[in-house]
């Protein structure tokens, strides 16, 4: 039957030479080749975000007046709803933590170097898009706390030259954080930034195809081919189901909570802190004296991040050694510096 | 690791089947099945349970205050030989005064499909605009394609007020 089914496509579709295709693709195996498991394991993490994400659409109202009453409608009524809730919580968080060992290290093995630049930076607007869909996330439940870091959130980029109030007002929708606010991040949540990031991540996806996978440049042995299929695939394929039992199991132990309703005339409560990965930029700007040499200290925080980013973004292009094949060692301290800054700051943020 | 594709020998061939002819392959093949499909049907089961929307607590009253949104008919403010919608719980229905100015209330759900029926006056019946449907004032469907009469309720008048009830 599934032979017939197959000879049926066979004659209408290449399928031969897709066969062939994915008889011939190899991953290289060396002893750093465990991390090529991590991309494939945020793409898992993604698919279960749009899942779930699909699945809360059902019960979900984007309006101040029904938003959080609809989430506890879905925490208290809908079969499964909170099961499904905490597996979008806590896939979003997983899926940044292992963006981040993908990043991270990618930069350590300098997989980013020629001809693959454009992957990297392409890797670099879709941790970018995640962001911002962690950001526009954040807030929908409505509760009081996510609408206080909301508030701060989008009050940041005031201290931009000329454009900072625009950008202020194209965030919100208006002056402050309001209905309107919550109506335009879920455009945004379940729109605008998921069809970006499915355009992307396509092209990230064709250069990994096009170009193969990056071998480090310290392994200098022609390494060993691994069948992508059936081999990685059955390798990877545990990877996700030891991902799917972490998940359920964070899910069911610790559950999303849904806090207060959001009331934007009450005092900011205490304790108030964005999502983790927002961390080490908000504990930064909170160090910041108030004016550093006449500068407003903000506007500087705000400005060295910035450019900080933009020039992680560029690395492929500014290590020259690397793209020449030659080890370069001022970029791993570089890294290794970024990594200290980045993990300490948000140790540091979590505990203040 | 250090893994050759292929190196193995083909499953069980170090192994020979048992007495009942169970491979090692086969016997490991059985086990990664069941284990997808326990791991399938753990996935399935939850999302299929929360796609069915839950139970809504629908009104059980039997009887209800005839009304809408603007508040309870008044038999004193009912025109003879005019019909109103009103919320039967969750549902709607229909009350009518009849010429004679007797009150009958039906469910105004049409029985063909479920548009609201309304009352006309011109020809005396209750009217279902969709498919031309026409019941008559007991609820009887007399024309066009409903299949089955409209319920029936017990209306009573206490005073001010019209209450209308399920059943005799």
């Amino acid at each position: 039957m599934i032979a017939r089914i197959a000879a049926w496509l066979g004659e209408r579709l290449p399928l031969a030479a897709l066969r062939e295709l994915a008889s011939h693709k190899t991953v290289p195996q060396h002893r750093a080749s465990v991390w090529y498991y991590f991309g494939g394991m945020s793409l898992f993490l993604f698919f279960i975000q749009v899942v779930t994400g699909s699945l809360l659409l059902l019960y979900y109202r984007p309006s101040a007046d029904h938003a959080w009453e609809s989430v506890q409608f879905i925490m208290t009524k809908v079969s499964f709803g909170w099961l499904i809730r905490s597996i979008h919580k806590w896939s979003a968080d997983l899926m940044i933590l292992f963006l981040f060992l993908h990043m991270f290290s990618t930069f350590f093995l300098k997989a980013y170097r020629k001809p693959r630049e454009l992957t990297w930076v392409s890797g670099c607007v879709l941790l970018g898009i995640c962001f911002g869909l962690g950001f526009s996330g954040y807030l929908l439940p409505w509760n009081t706390l996510s609408f206080f870091a909301t508030a701060i959130g989008t009050e940041t980029p005031k201290v931009i030259p000329v454009a900072g109030e625009f950008i202020v007002k194209f965030l919100r929708g208006g002056e402050e954080v309001t209905g309107a606010t919550l109506t335009r991040f879920f455009a945004w949540h379940v729109a605008i930034l998921p069809a970006l990031l499915v355009t992307v991540l396509g092209l990230h996806l064709a250069f990994i195809q096009a170009q193969g996978m990056s071998v480090p440049i310290a392994v200098k042995a022609k390494p060993r081919p691994l069948p992508f299929f059936p081999n990685f695939v059955a390798r990877e394929a545990l990877a996700w189901v030891l991902a799917l039992a972490l998940l359920a199991s964070l899910a069911a132990f610790f559950p999303a909570e849904l806090g207060t309703k959001a009331d934007p005339f009450a005092a900011a409560p205490d304790g108030l802190k964005p999502e983790w990965y927002f961390l080490f930029a908000f504990q930064t700007l909170k160090l910041l004296p108030a004016t550093v040499m006449g500068i407003e200290g903000e506007a500087l925080g705000v400005f060295a991040l910035s450019l900080a980013g933009l020039l992680w973004v560029l690395v492929p292009f500014l290590d020259r050694r690397s793209a020449r094949g030659e080890k370069s060692p001022l970029f791993t301290a570089l890294g290794v510096v970024a990594l200290v800054f980045f993990v300490g700051m948000t140790i540091y943020g979590w505990k203040s | 690791m250090e893994e050759t594709p292929g190196s193995h020998p083909p499953g069980g061939d170090d192994f020979p089947p048992g007495d009942d002819g169970c491979t090692r392959r086969r016997a490991l093949n059985a086990f990664l099945a069941s284990g997808v499909v326990a791991t399938g049907a753990s996935v399935a089961y939850p999302l299929g349970r929360f796609l069915l929307p839950p139970e809504q607590a629908e009104s059980a009253a039997s009887s209800v205050v005839a009304g809408d949104k603007t508040g309870p008919f008044r038999p004193d403010d009912f025109p003879v030989n005019t019909g109103r919608i009103f919320k039967m719980g969750s549902k709607p229905g229909i009350l009518v005064r009849l010429p004679d100015g007797e009150f009958r209330a039906f469910s105004a759900a049409c029985t063909h499909l479920s548009c609201l029926v309304s009352y006309r006056a011109d020809k005396k019946v209750l009217w279902c605009a969709c498919h031309a449907g026409a019941y008559d004032l007991t609820g009887r469907n007399i024309a066009g394609p409903p299949p089955r009469p409209l319920a029936a309720f017990t209306v009573n008048v206490k005073g001010d007020e019209i209450i209308v009830s399920r059943g005799s």
